[in-house]
């Protein structure tokens, strides 16, 4: 029996104990990483680890109550199940309560799992940092290296509940980053570049080294520009962070309990009609696509805004339920029960260049890095301000570097004052693509 | 649950070490953990659900010349030590070496924190309650607030480190926290409000401090920025109120004095010490003793004494923090600021409870002295770019000053900054210091609990990142 089947059995076997009236739920995980870190040319850290988790949810006259452990010892194990067993007395009755019940819609099978990636020899995984870590040093004499990195993992997990959702699967992903240093006189920028695929063979190693060295070398000289409205081109990288920002509004239960700017907006106009925005996990390119939510049900494609109208709101069964409506394979785990976000948000692109996007516009900024998103972004306001560092655009042209100002507008403005979105999208490893976006009338505060 | 010397024993343990060593490494270490945590959560009236949860595992460390090997297991069996530290070996350097013997003592404490009430010894049913007290204190405020959502959280974290020189240390770190959020509505949309409050300590939290109180001043923020109008563009002077700050130095300067970034060039603190990095009125401490607070540690993860160290004194800047690996590169003493998130992660330099001393000025002379600027009560997170200096933190409760007075309430945004210079442009400091709220410090994907305080103070000029002109 294969160990992906071992852990079905184990989450079959604990689903099986639960009493009459009783719902429960088993997650069990299992995985392992390594993690290779080089500076100046030897292995600085060589991290290599197991790790396995098990989390029950039981749900009793609509109380829920969860436990976990970081370990599948069988003597932990009963020792989880009766902990959330006990914590079912302190929730509260809560009618939406529940399992997500088969739904019947088929998954889309993805390929999650890489056999070459499982049996790739440690050396060459060594060698792979190193080459990457040369690659960006040889890029330019006032480039040093902070570190260069290989990561891999793989996991498999199985899921069992008593109301007949049933699903095992494994995954695997590498990943190699290099952070740059790049000094002028007293003056030191940094930088950044990644590589990310199913196998190293996947990896482009030679663009990670070169957008590391330019993210760094660009700023030296950077200075802080007045305060002034301006027009905001954001790099694809940029525009992918913007996207994850306004994940939480499409939640469905954020909706319910009155904390997303969207409520009552069905149907209605929330952003430039340029703006079309999916979530689609069922897309392979994603670096996030997925075959199940959170709660073992098929991912799906759903539309959140079509040509600037908003059209759904994603749900859990939690959240269906309570809406009256149905899960959109929405679920998440974030612990006990599941919540709703966007699995792999996706901006339908344009067709121009970024060269062309710049090239129509007159005064603006391209923000090449943003800095406090966590911090400045209210997605419950919709307040929006983020530090950032670019390149100034006159007349169509990019200029000099500045930096330590801050871009600020309200999400809600931003959407309807989309101008343009290029065609320039780039997979990236995070749940939204990127593309290069233009968004006019933002403050930028700065000297 | 048994004390962890009692699940791995000292023999188990001198074994594992001796095993790390025996492809010829230097340094081999072993970090034990056994931790138990309980959370409630409150959300939309109702109790979402009770969660406990239980991480039990070993760290195995390695150092051989420059490399260090890791790895990690959740079996704490000795055969599945001796397999882990046997990994972390071959991490560290390919090949054999010979046979090495480690000995060691008795277990070392260092107490400095007091715990009352062990968390897990309080019935469920009375954390749960402390949720519903807070809900209803929140919504009772106004009628504008209209949602609430509400967090109980507490951890035993047990742990113990051995390391082939002979440290063999223990401690047990007991927190407890507690959260409010509220939304309130209003006609010009959604705003929010947030507080906290975290010790080391037990549940005897809840006997020092007031959920009402601490819900009832989550609402009023959300309830008061309903009115808030856009916060300013542009530079201006800000005064930061006490105990609401301190993720400005932590931010400023605090990550830029941890000596593994020094040490590879990625601060611009580098080469300073000896040298004034900040106004004279700023004398900034790490002190991880300081009984109680969000950031205090018998020993770091590295079982070095917890320590009280002095950064920036009179603005000179006096040393950076340490770990085993920075300190034994460079020949200086630990400082005990070896940390890492659990037994899954490697150690590094990290802060604790980081703060500013006093200084002379009365807090209502500093709001006088400021013509037009901006106040902050409570500040939000941040972030910083060690290498340039440059860093961002969020305001979450602001004001305007006109003509020296504290008058309306702005809506949220970042402030930007540069540390040297926001470090040298502080040009009041006030008498009244207070710790702030308990935070969880991030660093290379780890997160520590972390405390942070300062006295009211004012920097000269920041770049306030609104959209009013």
């Amino acid at each position: 029996m294969s160990s992906g089947n071992a852990l079905q059995d184990l989450a079959d076997r604990i689903v099986a104990q639960a009493k009459p009236g009783e719902q429960v739920e088993a997650y069990i995980s299992r995985g392992g990483e390594t993690s290779i870190r080089i500076y100046e040319g030897e292995v600085e850290h060589f991290v290599s680890a197991q790790s396995e988790s098990v989390g029950i949810r039981v749900i009793k006259e609509g109380r829920t109550g969860y436990a976990y452990a970081g370990t599948l010892d069988e003597s932990v194990l009963s020792e989880v199940f009766a902990e959330a067993r006990d914590n079912v007395q302190f929730g509260s009755a809560d009618e939406w309560a529940g399992l997500a019940d088969p739904d019947g819609v088929e998954k889309v099978p993805q390929e999650l799992w890489n056999e070459e990636l499982a049996h790739f020899p440690t050396a060459e995984k060594i060698a792979i940092a190193k080459e990457l870590e040369k690659l960006t040093l040889a890029t330019d004499s006032r480039i040093r290296i902070d570190d260069a990195n290989y990561d891999d993992a793989y996991g498999e997990t199985a899921f069992a509940t008593t109301s007949g959702i049933r699903a095992h699967g494994r995954e695997n992903g590498c990943y190699v980053s290099v952070g740059t240093l790049a000094d002028d006189g007293d003056e030191t920028q940094t930088g950044f570049g990644f590589s990310v695929g199913r196998t190293p063979t996947d990896f482009n190693l030679a663009r990670a080294a070169r957008e590391a060295a330019d993210r760094a070398t660009r700023l030296l000289g950077a200075t802080k520009p007045n305060s002034k409205r301006t027009t905001i081109v954001l790099d694809p990288y940029v525009t992918a962070q913007f996207l994850r920002v306004l994940s939480s509004s499409f939640s469905g239960e954020n909706v319910q309990k009155g904390r997303s700017f969207f409520a009552e907006r069905l149907g209605e106009s929330v952003a430039n009609p340029l703006v079309t925005l999916i979530d689609d996990p069922t897309n392979s390119l994603a670096y996030s696509a997925t075959d199940i939510d959170g709660e073992g049900l098929a991912a799906r494609r759903n539309v959140l805004i079509e040509n600037g109208v908003l059209k759904e709101f994603l749900h859990s069964s939690y959240s269906a339920r309570r809406g009256q409506t149905k899960s959109t394979g929405s679920a998440v785990r974030t612990g006990g029960t599941p919540g709703v976000s966007c699995l792999a948000m996706q901006l339908v692109p344009g067709t121009a260049t970024q060269e062309e996007l710049i090239a129509q516009v007159s005064d603006g900024v391209l923000i090449q890095m943003v800095q406090g998103l966590h911090s400045g972004v209210n997605p419950i306001s919709g307040d929006f301000s983020t530090g950032a560092s670019g390149l100034l655009i006159t007349n169509g042209q990019v200029g000099a570097p500045i930096r330590e100002f801050t871009i600020a507008s309200t999400l809600q403005r931003m959407l309807q004052d989309v101008v343009a979105i290029g065609g320039d999208v780039d997979w990236l490893p995070m749940s939204a693509n990127g593309m290069s976006l233009v968004i006019n009338d933002v403050t930028m505060s700065g000297a | 649950m048994g004390t962890l010397s009692e699940l791995v024993g000292k023999e188990t343990i001198e074994k594992v070490l001796a095993k790390g060593r025996s492809t010829g490494a230097g340094f081999s270490e072993i970090f034990i953990e056994d931790k138990r945590s309980t959370s409630a959560g409150l959300d939309d009236g109702r109790i979402e659900q009770v969660t406990t949860g239980r991480d039990r595992g070993a760290g195995i460390r390695v150092v051989h010349g420059e490399t260090t090997g890791f790895a990690h297991t959740a079996d704490l069996s000795e055969a599945g030590l001796l397999q882990a530290a046997e990994a972390a070996a071959v991490a560290a350097k390919q090949g054999s070496g010979g046979v090495v013997t480690v000995a060691l003592g008795g277990i070392d404490r260092h107490q400095v924190n007091d715990v009352q009430i062990l968390p897990n010894e309080v019935p469920k049913t009375r954390k749960v309650e402390l949720l519903e007290r807070a809900n209803e204190a929140a919504r009772s405020i106004d009628q504008a607030v209209v949602q609430v959502s509400a967090g109980y959280g507490d951890s035993v974290r047990r742990i113990l480190v051995a390391n082939s020189e002979g440290v063999f240390a223990a401690d047990d770190q007991v927190r407890t926290l507690f959260r409010v959020s509220v939304v309130a509505s209003g006609d010009g949309g959604m705003q929010t409000g947030y507080d906290s409050m975290g010790r080391t300590i037990g549940f005897e939290l809840f006997d020092l401090y007031d959920v009402e109180e601490l819900a009832a001043g989550a609402a009023r923020q959300a309830v008061t920025k309903l009115k808030a109008r856009p916060a300013p563009s542009g530079a201006l002077p800000v005064v930061i109120k006490r105990g609401s700050g301190g993720v400005l130095f932590h931010e400023a300067c605090g990550h830029g004095l941890e000596a593994d970034l020094v040490g590879k060039g990625a601060s611009v603190y580098r080469g300073k010490v000896g040298e004034m990095v900040a106004s004279s009125l700023v004398t900034l401490i790490d002190d991880g003793t300081m009984s109680g607070e969000w950031g205090a540690i018998g020993i770091d993860d590295e079982g070095h004494h917890s320590q009280k160290n002095t950064l920036i004194e009179n603005g000179i800047l006096t040393d950076y923090m340490w770990d085993y690996l920075r300190a034994r590169k460079e020949n200086h003493l630990q400082s005990g600021n070896g940390r890492r998130q659990s037994y899954m992660h490697l150690p590094m330099v990290r802060m604790t409870n980081t703060f500013v001393i006093n200084g002379t000025s009365e807090p209502d002379d500093i709001v006088k002295a400021t013509k037009n600027g901006v106040y902050v009560a409570k500040l939000g997170g941040g972030s910083v770019n060690t290498a340039s200096g440059d860093f961002v933190f969020g305001m979450t409760e602001a004001y305007l000053i006109e003509n020296g007075e504290i008058t309306e309430p702005l809506r949220e945004g970042n402030l930007i900054g540069n540390g040297p210079q926001v470090l040298r442009d502080i040009d009041m400091l006030g008498n009244d210091f207070a710790m702030g709220n308990p935070g969880t410090c991030g660093k290379d994907g780890q997160g520590v609990p972390v405390g942070d305080g300062q006295p009211t103070l004012r920097v000269k000029s920041l770049t306030i990142g609104g959209t009013a002109a």
